[in-house]
């Protein structure tokens, strides 16, 4: 096999205003026909500067500070602008982690396809838009003649995502990388677009970099893997081998989060409904409801997970039982009683009683405010703890959620991404509730970094007997975390029971799908899962 | 101390607009001490020319026109900071209210400030003015009025952003009132663009009292404004003396300096939200 791509001792450093920090360390690799290089790691391991290095592209503020990528003889880091420029596009191509932010929305897709053929002059528009919709059928994006004509807001996520998987290979290149190109999408699309890299590459012969923090999506597509952490090599090999004998201890981390479940000691004394949602059916724009006749009951100090995808309306579940979304029928009880409709008349006792937690610690954290008001503003509004007692209090809340009390002083924007989960976790806690609704809470988290909120929240339940409704899209967390699942699809729920009823067969043919679509840490999974998928039909309700 | 520490932080053309920030403020305060004159004693001829008892001359009436200046800055800057405050205290508490309770209470809001914008300032200053009388705290209410629509629809605007924001969820969640929700979780946030408009909405402010006091409707001598002092001495020009082109000058001066701060307060917070993504 020919050796397309060779990088060698390659570094990049960051430099802010009075500091460096090398990003990338040390890293070689080569890269043959016909091969997929994984890369591996959490936000922050280097993995997609690695992968814009290739194409001799550095971030603003970034620099390469020693080491060679030699594509085609040429070094592409010290090559002139004008030979990287031939490069980039015809002989790498580079497919980001979002379609929706990568797209011009104000072009149709068939321009933005041709844009890279047509001006590096390889062929005329007709010819690429031919060739679109060439590529287009090949990933089976619908009425491929057709769909070039649309603009990017009116195709689906999973279908954005294969047509720039599409734009990437206009001009045949020899190289792709592909940078978290599923992270963000649907399980059940997922599968699609994986098939669908995997197709392409193996049909045109071409190299690939597949960059993911998810190894078990790596493993089905890579023939080699590197896995990073801090800019550094951790370890390197062959799937099957890193699999079934991972030689570092990171490694092992991330091979082993997904297994882990606690066994609950299940202390049942006398089950007792506290939240129940009857015929609950609610709607943004009157005529469309999200929701549609949801029943379900949670019990106290147990875990309910809400399972489905993007639009499934399980967060519209989640609103309409806050009162955020008043239900057009329908209601909500808590403990044996009603709950109005509407947030503004719930009294502050129940508003207590029933906490959130967000996905995205980053925008659910007031930046101006300081750990200290954020957790001490609920002692206060609820219990009118004040001075002393309230600093004893704040202390104590950091402490359940693990963080230590330095913390008290600082800014949000001085928190990692885990430490402001654990505030937003310990700003519900200061209210004492009995139910906290956890709204994707690891899924914005480094893979590592939610599994031990995960943990942390399993741990605060046996202690303090608090009761979750977790939603999620997220079915390995909910394997872990769960007593009774719930899964949902537009805004209806399909199936609904305690976790072992739900997880093991018969299913109902939405979670059997929904189960499917969970990657396994196999590298045969994909090609297993395609197989069934084409001898069963694939149900109406994937494609639309 | 933290204003040297930021003073270190800013660009040189921010220094630049704080220096020129300072020296007006300073005289502002420090007028009575170091004009030479009092304010409207008339000391000497019409129009005299620059000489070592009058720096810069005298004006119309044979004052002297440095100690105008210094005494026009007092009136000017004063109440023009008085309009712009208050302006941004009615159009933020408007804006915020309008953007957090939303429905009827926004469209009624936004509609009134809607017709109130549909006029063109300065004719509808003119036509209240004339009607109402040109005291002080008239020109005030009025101006102020006028400007808080502008202020109005961007602290609307930014409070819309901010009031879907999770962390402003979570304080509705919790049962907090309007007030906690307004002052303590929107307002910290929006200090950046908001400041920038105000030290822009002050420039302009500025400008509309010396345009009326220049058209005769604002602040009425014998107190000296710098609009007021470019009309009454505007018949000087013809004689290419001086005196109508300093308050003028001085006027320009001011609202570069402020320009200058504002810009790079601009550019600062759009780096910060630069980082922030």
């Amino acid at each position: 096999m020919v050796t397309l791509l060779t990088v060698k001792d390659l570094s990049v450093e960051a430099r802010d205003e009075d500091e460096q920090k090398l990003i990338v360390n040390d890293i070689s690799f080569t890269l043959k026909r016909g091969e997929v290089l994984g890369l591996i790691g959490e936000s922050g391991a280097g993995k997609s500067t690695v992968g814009l290095a290739v194409m001799g592209y550095t971030r603003p503020g970034c620099q390469v500070v020693s080491g060679s990528v030699l594509f085609d003889g040429i070094d592409v880091l010290t090559a002139s602008e004008e030979v990287t420029r031939s490069l980039r596009g015809v002989h790498i191509a580079y497919v980001a982690q979002s379609a929706a932010a990568s797209f011009n929305p104000s072009h149709r897709l068939i321009h933005q396809f041709a844009e890279g053929p047509v001006q590096h002059g390889l062929m005329s528009f007709s010819e690429a838009q031919k060739r679109a919709i060439e590529l287009y059928r090949r990933f089976l994006l619908p009425s491929p003649e057709s769909i070039g004509r649309r603009f990017p807001h009116q195709v689906s996520g999973g279908q954005l995502q294969r047509a720039m998987v599409a734009m990437a290979m206009s001009c045949g290149p020899e190289i792709v990388i592909f940078d978290e190109p599923t992270t963000g999408l649907d399980v059940t699309t997922q599968v699609e677009v994986l098939a669908a890299i995997r197709e392409v590459v193996k049909e045109r012969n071409a190299a690939a970099i597949y960059i993911s923090h998810d190894l078990a999506l790596v493993v089905q597509l890579a023939d080699h893997i590197m896995v990073l952490r801090h800019g550094d090599l951790v370890e390197e090999g062959v799937p099957r081998e890193l699999i079934r004998a991972p030689q570092k201890e990171y490694t092992r981390q991330l091979l082993s989060v997904r297994s882990g479940r606690r066994e609950k000691h299940q202390s049942e004394k006398g089950i007792h409904t506290i939240l129940e949602v009857e015929n609950l059916s609610a709607s943004y724009t009157p005529g469309v409801n999200v929701l549609e006749d949801i029943n379900l009951k949670v019990e106290r100090g147990k875990t309910v997970a809400v399972v489905g995808e993007s639009g499934s309306g399980k967060t519209s579940l989640a609103r309409a039982i806050t009162g955020l979304l008043p239900p057009s029928k329908g209601r909500v009880l808590y403990g044996g009683k009603a709950l109005p409709r509407l947030l503004k008349s719930r009294n502050r006792d129940s508003l207590r009683k029933l906490q959130m937690v967000y996905q995205m610690p980053d925008v659910s954290l007031n930046p101006k405010q300081k750990v200290r008001k954020i957790l001490g503003r609920p002692l206060d509004f609820y219990f009118g703890l004040r001075g002393r007692e309230r600093e004893d209090r704040i202390i104590e809340l950091l402490e359940m959620v693990e963080l230590s009390k330095k913390f008290i002083d600082r800014f949000p924007d001085e928190l990692s991404g885990g430490e402001k989960q654990r505030v937003c976790i310990a700003r519900t806690l200061a209210a004492k509730p009995d139910l906290i609704i956890c709204d994707e809470v690891t899924s914005a988290l480094d893979q590592l970094v939610g599994e031990e909120i995960l943990k942390l929240l399993q741990r605060l339940q046996d202690e303090l007997g608090v009761t979750y409704l977790f939603i999620t899209h997220d079915l390995a967390t909910v394997k872990v975390i769960s007593d009774d699942i719930v899964v949902m699809l537009n805004g209806r729920i399909v199936e609904q029971g305690p976790r072992q009823e739900v997880l093991a067969p018969p299913h109902h043919e939405y979670t059997e799908l929904l189960l499917s679509s969970v990657p396994v840490m196999d590298p045969d999974w994909l090609d297993g899962v395609l197989k069934k998928r084409q001898s069963a039909q694939i149900p109406a309700f994937v494609t639309s | 101390m933290p204003f040297l520490k930021l003073m270190r932080k800013m660009s040189l053309t921010g220094r630049i607009g704080v220096g020129i920030i300072c020296l007006n403020l300073g005289v502002c305060l420090l007028a009575p001490i170091i004009a030479p004159y009092n304010e409207s004693a008339v000391v000497g001829d019409v129009w005299q020319s620059w000489s070592k008892r009058f720096p810069l001359g005298t004006d119309h009436l044979g004052r002297d026109m440095l100690t105008r200046l210094f005494y026009g800055a007092r009136n000017t800057i004063s109440i023009a900071f008085l309009i712009t405050s208050l302006a941004f205290t009615l159009g933020i508490l408007f804006g915020f209210l309008a953007a957090i309770i939303g429905g009827w209470v926004d469209q009624l809001l936004s509609r009134v400030v809607d017709i109130l914008m549909a006029f063109p300032t300065l004719i509808f200053a003119l036509i209240v003015l004339s009607i109402l009388g040109t005291s002080i705290p008239v020109l005030i209410m009025v101006i102020a009025l006028l400007s808080s629509t502008r202020v109005y629809r961007l602290s609307r605007a930014i409070a819309m952003d901010i009031g879907v924001m999770d962390f402003v969820e979570a304080a509705r969640l919790r049962g907090e009132g309007l007030f906690w929700i307004m002052s303590q979780e929107i307002l910290p946030n929006t200090v950046a663009p908001l400041l920038a408009e105000f030290g822009l909405r002050f420039c302009f402010v500025f400008l509309f009292i010396s345009s009326l006091s220049f058209l005769g409707l604002g602040i009425q001598p014998p107190s000296a404004d710098w609009g007021g002092m470019v009309r009454e001495n505007a018949g000087a020009i013809t004689f290419g003396i001086m005196a109508p082109l300093l308050p003028a000058a001085a006027i320009a001066f001011l609202t570069v300096g402020v320009n200058l701060v504002v810009d790079w307060l601009l550019h600062r917070s759009a780096g910060k939200v630069h980082e922030g993504l």
